[in-house]
């Protein structure tokens, strides 16, 4: 690609006219859609990458609930973005699978947050793929919420505002992987194209299938949404529900694409004609006065005195 | 319906006349009291912040210049339900005040099918049988009634959103919200339309309550009837005359 502009802005929400151009960083950034490659058949559930998102992105850390699981918390939160799901699984032959996901956003291509979201700006997805949210420009209606097929955006109560992974927008800006694949010992989680990451997991998932008996191994980038810039390989990738909760067919409601990008702005103007129809009655048609009306004598009447 | 409600009405009404004053002149006769006046305004006032900083939110692409007024796109947001339930609170004190009034009937049935002739201009003096409130005024009423039902039910959805309902449950609000607003937004600019420039003489109902004789003759003869004894059609015909006569005078 000769276009050298990566965390330029490709989708705005709620953003009237074209996106400005001169987005941050431009001309130093990677020229490719990025991805994150989670490998869920090599991690071990060290949860460095939630210490790591913590750290990097310096949240304040709050008192957890304890599920007699291994589980840091039921699920993710406003200032609690990466999250090991941690699943037991009972196969068909009565074995147990002891499934570990590393949850957060997803960054679809096609984002349900964004397609939700009424404000400005609140929500930008950059060219390189990565969905993030600004929060001086958020209103707190928490749309988002609703709109995402994987329960990721979370709202904080006190700076009514709604946060999420921002796939270290800030590092990748400067060159550098997301905190999360930095920290990851296994080599679980990998960074780099998006093209590069389907080729390996593809790879990983032939090998899982061919080698280790995985016959269900694949990929999860779910079309339903455009793919998404975070893909998993799944030991089975039929049914990702098993993995805490992957829907395997995720949507965003039918709502946030007819009804908002084509209904409301229709009928909200065809309401607002209804200005013009009255305006128009009253130059056409007249107004009803009380009867009989008053002759025309009595305005001159008025001019006498 | 209930004796309790009509005891509550009549006990606020006589509150509210002693706090204002009706200012009714001669040849006029009394329309809304204090109590009816101040409610109406009341729901007016909550209706149009709820509206304004609803329409940032709605569809901030035509509307993004409302929301400075309530102090930018996140105070919209927190304010705006708060709005909305006290314009659901006036309204509802303003229904059980009107909800005699807003029967329907045979009348109304018979004024909707002659709507065509409202409408085009044709009909100057309103049927015999039109009382205190036409069909019009009654569906209007009836279409907020229900309105202010949609917004409260999917209003509440939209205040506790997804982790209280889910995802489904708002996003089928937030489509029923908008167009609750949309419809009672159309019925608003008639409502304004008709009661200033539409069939003058009708704003000063709302202001000091007092309507002129001729107003209620025409517009609402039944309602003349009642509070007069006089036949409208006779009076009209009499004012008619005296009108004619004057005009040979001169």
């Amino acid at each position: 690609m000769s276009d050298r502009r990566t965390l330029q802005i490709k989708q705005m929400s709620a953003h009237p006219g074209p996106i400005p151009g001169g987005a941050p960083g431009e001309e130093v950034q990677r020229d490719y859609e990025v991805c994150k490659l989670i490998d869920t058949t090599i991690c071990i559930g060290c949860k460095a990458c939630e210490v790591a998102c913590v750290e990097w992105n310096d949240m304040p850390f709050s008192a957890t609930t304890f599920d007699n699981t291994y589980q840091t918390m039921p699920e993710t939160r406003w200032n609690f973005w990466n999250l090991i799901k941690f699943n037991e699984h009972q196969r068909e032959d009565g074995t147990i699978q002891w499934l570990m996901r590393k949850d957060q956003c997803m960054h679809c291509a096609d984002p349900g947050c964004l397609r939700a979201c009424p404000a400005d700006g609140a929500i930008v997805q950059y060219t390189n793929g990565i969905v993030d949210f600004q929060q001086e420009n958020c209103i707190g209606c928490e749309f988002c919420v609703s709109g995402c097929p994987f329960n990721i955006p979370k709202f904080n109560g006190t700076t009514k505002k709604v946060y999420k992974c921002t796939l270290c927008s800030d590092r990748v800006g400067q060159g550098l992987e997301p905190a999360c694949i930095k920290a990851c010992p296994t080599g679980c989680l990998k960074f780099g194209s998006k093209d590069d990451m389907k080729f390996i997991a593809q790879t990983r998932a032939k090998q899982l299938h061919d080698n280790f008996g995985f016959e269900k191994a694949g990929v999860y980038d779910p079309p339903s949404i455009g793919g998404t810039h975070v893909i998993y390989v799944l030991h089975d990738a039929t049914q990702p529900e098993i993995y805490g909760g992957l829907p395997s067919n995720p949507q965003i409601p039918w709502s946030y694409t007819i009804w908002k990008w084509l209904a409301k702005p229709v009928l909200g103007t065809f309401t607002l004609f209804g200005l013009l129809g009255v305006f128009m009655h009253y130059v056409m048609v007249g107004p009803r006065r009380p009867q009989p009306e008053p002759l025309e004598k009595e305005a001159a009447d008025g001019n006498r005195g | 319906m209930g004796t309790a409600v009509e005891r509550f009405d009549d006990k606020a009404r006589e509150l509210f006349d002693g706090l204002g004053q009706n200012r009714v002149y001669e040849g006029e006769l009394l329309r809304h009291r204090v109590y009816t006046r101040f409610l109406h305004w009341m729901v007016a006032l909550w209706f149009f912040l709820a509206l304004f900083s609803g329409f940032g939110i709605y569809l901030p692409w035509l509307f993004r210049w409302f929301t400075p007024i309530f102090g930018g796109g996140a105070l919209s947001r927190s304010l705006h339900p708060w709005f909305g339930v006290a314009f659901v609170f006036f309204f509802g004190l303003q229904m059980l005040n009107w909800i005699k009034l807003m029967k329907w009937t045979q009348a109304d049935t018979n004024w909707m099918r002659n709507l065509r002739n409202v409408v085009s201009g044709e009909e100057k003096l309103e049927p015999p049988d039109t009382g205190f409130f036409n069909a019009g005024q009654k569906a209007q009423f009836w279409e907020i009634v229900g309105g202010c039902v949609v917004y409260l039910i999917t209003g509440i959805v939209l205040w506790a959103g997804a982790p209280v309902f889910g995802r489904i449950a708002v996003a089928v609000s937030y489509v029923l919200h908008d167009l609750s607003a949309l419809v009672m937004l159309g019925g608003i600019f008639i409502h304004i339309y008709l009661s200033t420039i539409g069939e003058p003489g009708t704003l000063q109902a709302m202001i000091r309550g007092g309507v002129s004789e001729a107003w209620a003759w025409t517009f609402h003869p039944a309602w003349f009837q009642q509070v007069t004894g006089r036949d409208p059609r006779k009076a009209y015909e009499d004012a008619l005359r005296r009108i004619r006569a004057g005009e040979k005078r001169s």
